[in-house]
Formats: structure tokens, C-alpha cells, sequence
């Protein structure tokens, strides 16, 4: 009985600033439609934060997908290097690697552009996801892809065809990690992007908290939150048991 | 059966190993190399830039010139460094010792796998869904005097009665921020201990409780030593995250009062970004990256 209680104040006590800011949004729902004009408007920030997300999973999913069945299928020179400092980069903080990272992107010509960021995003990605792929096509029986090559398929094709169906959930695992990275990240957009237009949804409505006039508008600060958090408290929600499934054999293989 | 038969069959006639594609080194690089291309140019080629950055004077425009060891020397005469190596530190602390408290506490209570515990769990992790921008904003706003729901709550029952300066002194921000952060977090943290937890074999616990050990003894003795490899891994992710804490102080508390929560990577970026001193931005981020490797290596050592 204590244990019930205990428990269920701090539930209460965990999805009350949730609840709060939904509440608080919508108490005025004009907040909504002041928001929606913010700055260079929400649509797009929203249509920058989307774009960046769609490129990050998207180049996650296919680098991580070709890198894993190298590492999981092939042998070849430069191949442990190569694994090392694709986890080195856990070991690296964020901060020292992105403002170099500004300066290079601005050599190739990348420097401001969402494309640029996504690229960053997918290298941020790439440990966990790598990792995870890896383990996923080792985990597939070499009896499945073997059949098809003797069957005179290329490897491509043995791959494309046969065992990207087997790793689905691998695959949705990584893409969903992908998906909440880029999404959510506040520091890299903040220091890669520097034009107002190009600025995603954390960026621009951070950039609310810091206007020069007038008051903050709090109303309109905890609509930019939730359609911030909204998508993502639903796709967690919806995908919980991938979540759980690949924080356990990926981001803790201790 | 016949499948398996046919193949071993056809393996014998080709007198080939099974793995006909493990010799094909060309093919495996091509799959790699999109894995190589990115870790080359956006990882290890930035990696060796920030060092030959902190070695030259780098405006944010204009020309590099070499000054070596400029950037470095200055370092040691920036007060604002100081200052926040040391709040950097306390703030680490702290974060650490109640982070790994509360969710070792969590992590007990919903562990058993009874009906209504899959709720409780979703419950404690779901703000570490919501990004932590948005996690910073929504307590700005929580928090404000006017316009949050604290204040009146806690007026109305008594216990405050003037507006709290949630973020108005240095010691309130400092604990403000160690409460965002514990919410966002402890869930995240509560999962990795689960995971541990759950690696604990059921019979050590039935051998100790038939052996007589009491409640307190089993967490003692068989629950925390078996759980150390995990509490490990927490207390390093923790120290880490926590030692290269931005959002929570740029976004939260802009690094006020009176520069008072200003953290190690604020003063590389306001370097960077406000003094236009990328070489010195550098060297603080080399400085930051070498001592963070040494510390998790050390802990690593002493942990395992």
C-alpha cells in the first residue's frame, strides 16, 4: 500500500510539468496562431526540423545498413581501425568536435546548410548505429544469404533482397534513435546554422526566450514546447518496446 | 533437411569455403565506405583541426595566423574559466550523487514485474522523450513567478510567501537546474539500472532470503555489488554528460546571475561565438577533451 502511493506521487510528481504545459497552451489557443507567425513563421521551422530529421534517419539508416554488413559479413584491410574510431567518437564531447566541424563544413561549402547538419547528425548516429547493425546481420543465420549467393545472386542482391527484411527491427530501432537525436539537438543547429530561415524548431523557439522586446509571451514559449515534444512522446509511446529493446543491447554493451 | 544436404553437396563440389564472399576485400570496403567517408571527413579530420586550431590566432573571419602556445597560456588568465571549472565540478557532483539516487530508487520500486508497473516505468521515462531544449523551456516557464503554476501552489499552502526567485540567486538557479535535470534524466537512468537489475539470477536472491538475510542485507550484500558494473557505466555516462552540461545553462539560465552558472563548454562557445576567438575556443575544447578521456579512463580503471 505504501508502495502504491509512493509510486503513484511520484508519477504524479514526474508527468505533472507534462500535463502542465499542454494545459498551459492551450488555455489560450491564439498562442498557437502567434506562434505559428513567430519570427520567420513556424511552418518553416517546423518544414527545416522535418527536413533535417528525414535526412539524418534516412543517411543513418543506409550507412549504417551497408556499414554493418561489411563489418558483420566481410573481411577486409583497415577493417578494426575503422570500428574503432567509429566508437571513438562516443569517447569525443560534443563541443570540441563542432566547432571545428563549423569551420570545415565552411570549406566545402556546407556551413548554414541543413544538409551540412544532417550529415553531422548521421556521424553523432553512427556508433550506436553501427553497432546495433552489426549485431543484427551477425545475428542472421550465414545459411539464409549463402542459398541466394549459390543461387548466382550478388551479394547486393542477397542483401537488398533477403537480409534488410531480416533486420526490420534493427532497423526501426536505429531509426527511431536517429529520429529523437536530430529532432531534439539544441547545441549543433545552434552553432552550425546562423541564419534566421534555416534555424530549426529548438533553435527558433529558444530564440523566443531571448527577444530584445517586450515580455517573453509564456503562452506562446509552451506551445513551441509541445510541438516540440508532441511527436515524440508519441512515437515513443507507439514504439516503447523497440526503444527499450535497442537501449538494452545497443547503447549498454557495458 | 534436403536443403541442407544439397548445399553441404554443392560446397563439397566447388571445394570452396562456405564464405565465398570473405575473401572479396574490394566488395567490403565498398559497402564501408560510406561508414569511412563519414567518420573521416566529419569526425577524424575535425578531431585534427581543433588541434592545429588551438594552435593558431583564428578569428571567426578573416586569416589564421600560428601563435602557439598563445591559446593555451591564455587560458590559465581567464577568470571566467576558472570560475566555471569550479562550478563545473560542484555542479557535477551533485548532478551525480542525486541522479544515481533517485533512479537506483526508481529502479527498485518498479522492478518486480507486477500488474501496473509497466505504467509507473512509462511514467518516469517519459520526459526523457521530450528533448531537452524543450525540457529547459517548459521549466522557464514552470517556474515563472507569474506565469507558472510553483508559485501559487506553494503559497497556497503556506509554505512560501513571496515570489521564490527560482533563478534569481546563484544557489536557487544552480538547484533549479539540478531539478530539470533530474526529472529529464532519472527515467534514462532508472532504465539503464533496470537493465542491470534484471541480469541479477532470481536464485541468489532466494538462496540469500532462505540463508535468513533481511531486506537490508540482500541490497547490501548481493543486490548493489552485483549491480556495480552497471552503476559503473551510469555513474560515467553521468559524470560526462554532466561535465559537458550547455543546454540546460544556456537555454535556462543564460548562465546567470552574475555569470554564477556559466560551465566549461558555455566559455568555449561565448569564446567562439561572442569574442569571434575560435583558436581559444579550441584550446579550451582540447584541454576539455583530454582531461574527460583521462578521467573516464581512470574511472573505467577504478569502477571495474
Amino acid at each position: 500500500m505504501t508502495r502504491h502511493l509512493t509510486l503513484s506521487a511520484l508519477a504524479v510528481l514526474f508527468l505533472f510539468p507534462l500535463v502542465w504545459s499542454g494545459w498551459a497552451s492551450l488555455e489560450d489557443p491564439s498562442d498557437y496562431l502567434e506562434m505559428a507567425r513567430f519570427g520567420e513563421g513556424l511552418g518553416t521551422y517546423a518544414t527545416n526540423s522535418v527536413l533535417v530529421s528525414a535526412m539524418t534517419v534516412a543517411g543513418t539508416l543506409v550507412v549504417s545498413a551497408l556499414g554493418g554488413y561489411a563489418f558483420a559479413r566481410f573481411d577486409f584491410p583497415g577493417k578494426n581501425l575503422l570500428f574503432l574510431a567509429t566508437l571513438a567518437i562516443l569517447m569525443v564531447p560534443y563541443a570540441t568536435i563542432l566547432i571545428p566541424l563549423y569551420v570545415l563544413l565552411g570549406f566545402i561549402g556546407l556551413q548554414n546548410s541543413l544538409v551540412g547538419l544532417s550529415l553531422v547528425f548521421v556521424m553523432f548516429q553512427l556508433p550506436f548505429a553501427l553497432f546495433m547493425m552489426r549485431n543484427a546481420f551477425e545475428a542472421i543465420p550465414r545459411e539464409l544469404e549463402e542459398a541466394a549467393l549459390v543461387d548466382g545472386c550478388g551479394t547486393f542482391r542477397a542483401f537488398s533482397r533477403i537480409l534488410l527484411h531480416a533486420v526490420r527491427p534493427a532497423l526501426v530501432t536505429v531509426g527511431l534513435f536517429a529520429f529523437l537525436a536530430s529532432w531534439n539537438d539544441f547545441f549543433a543547429p545552434l552553432i552550425l546554422l546562423n541564419d534566421g530561415s534555416s534555424f530549426t524548431l529548438p533553435v527558433a523557439v529558444v530564440s523566443m526566450t531571448q527577444r530584445t522586446f517586450g515580455a517573453i509571451d509564456y503562452g506562446m514559449l509552451q506551445a513551441g514546447v509541445m510541438v516540440m515534444a508532441v511527436p515524440c512522446l508519441v512515437l515513443f509511446i507507439v514504439l516503447q518496446r523497440h526503444y527499450v529493446r535497442g537501449f538494452m543491447s545497443g547503447a549498454l554493451r557495458g | 533437411m534436403t536443403l541442407t544436404l544439397t548445399r553441404a553437396g554443392r560446397r563439397a563440389a566447388h571445394g570452396a569455403p562456405p564464405a565465398r564472399w570473405r575473401g572479396k576485400k574490394v566488395q567490403g570496403w565498398l559497402y564501408a565506405a560510406p561508414t569511412a567517408v563519414i567518420v573521416g571527413v566529419l569526425f577524424v579530420v575535425p578531431l585534427v583541426l581543433v588541434v592545429w586550431m588551438s594552435l593558431n590566432r583564428w578569428p571567426l573571419l578573416g586569416p589564421a595566423r600560428f601563435n602557439a602556445p598563445d591559446n593555451y597560456a591564455r587560458i590559465a588568465d581567464n577568470p571566467l574559466f576558472l570560475d566555471a571549472v569550479l562550478f563545473t565540478l560542484k555542479y557535477t557532483a551533485i548532478t551525480t550523487v542525486l541522479l544515481s539516487s533517485v533512479a537506483l530508487g526508481l529502479a527498485l520500486l518498479v522492478q518486480e514485474r507486477r500488474p501496473g508497473v509497466g505504467f509507473f516505468r512509462t511514467a518516469f521515462f517519459l520526459p526523457g522523450a521530450v528533448g531537452f531544449a524543450a525540457a529547459a523551456l517548459l521549466f522557464y516557464g514552470m517556474l515563472n513567478n507569474d506565469f507558472g503554476p510553483i508559485d501559487p501552489m506553494l503559497r497556497a499552502l503556506g509554505i512560501t510567501h513571496e515570489p521564490v526567485k527560482w533563478i534569481g540567486t546563484p544557489n536557487m538557479a544552480l538547484f533549479s537546474t539540478i531539478a530539470l535535470v533530474l526529472w529529464r534524466f532519472a527515467g534514462f537512468n532508472m532504465l539503464i539500472l533496470l537493465t542491470g537489475l534484471q541480469a541479477i539470477p532470481v536464485e541468489v536472491y532466494e538462496a540469500a532470503r532462505s540463508d535468513g538475510a533481511g531486506r537490508w542485507q540482500i541490497f547490501t550484500r548481493i543486490t548493489l555489488p552485483l549491480l556495480r558494473p552497471t552503476l559503473a557505466l551510469m555513474l560515467i555516462l553521468s559524470v560526462t554528460g554532466s561535465l559537458l552540461a550547455f543546454d540546460q545553462f544556456f537555454i535556462f539560465t543564460n548562465g546567470g546571475p552574475d555569470n554564477s552558472t556559466v560551465s566549461m563548454v558555455m566559455v568555449a562557445y561565448r569564446d567562439a561565438f561572442f569574442r569571434f576567438d575560435l583558436g581559444g575556443a579550441a584550446a579550451l575544447s582540447v584541454v576539455l577533451l583530454v582531461g574527460l578521456v583521462g578521467l573516464n579512463t581512470l574511472m573505467m580503471r577504478r569502477l571495474r
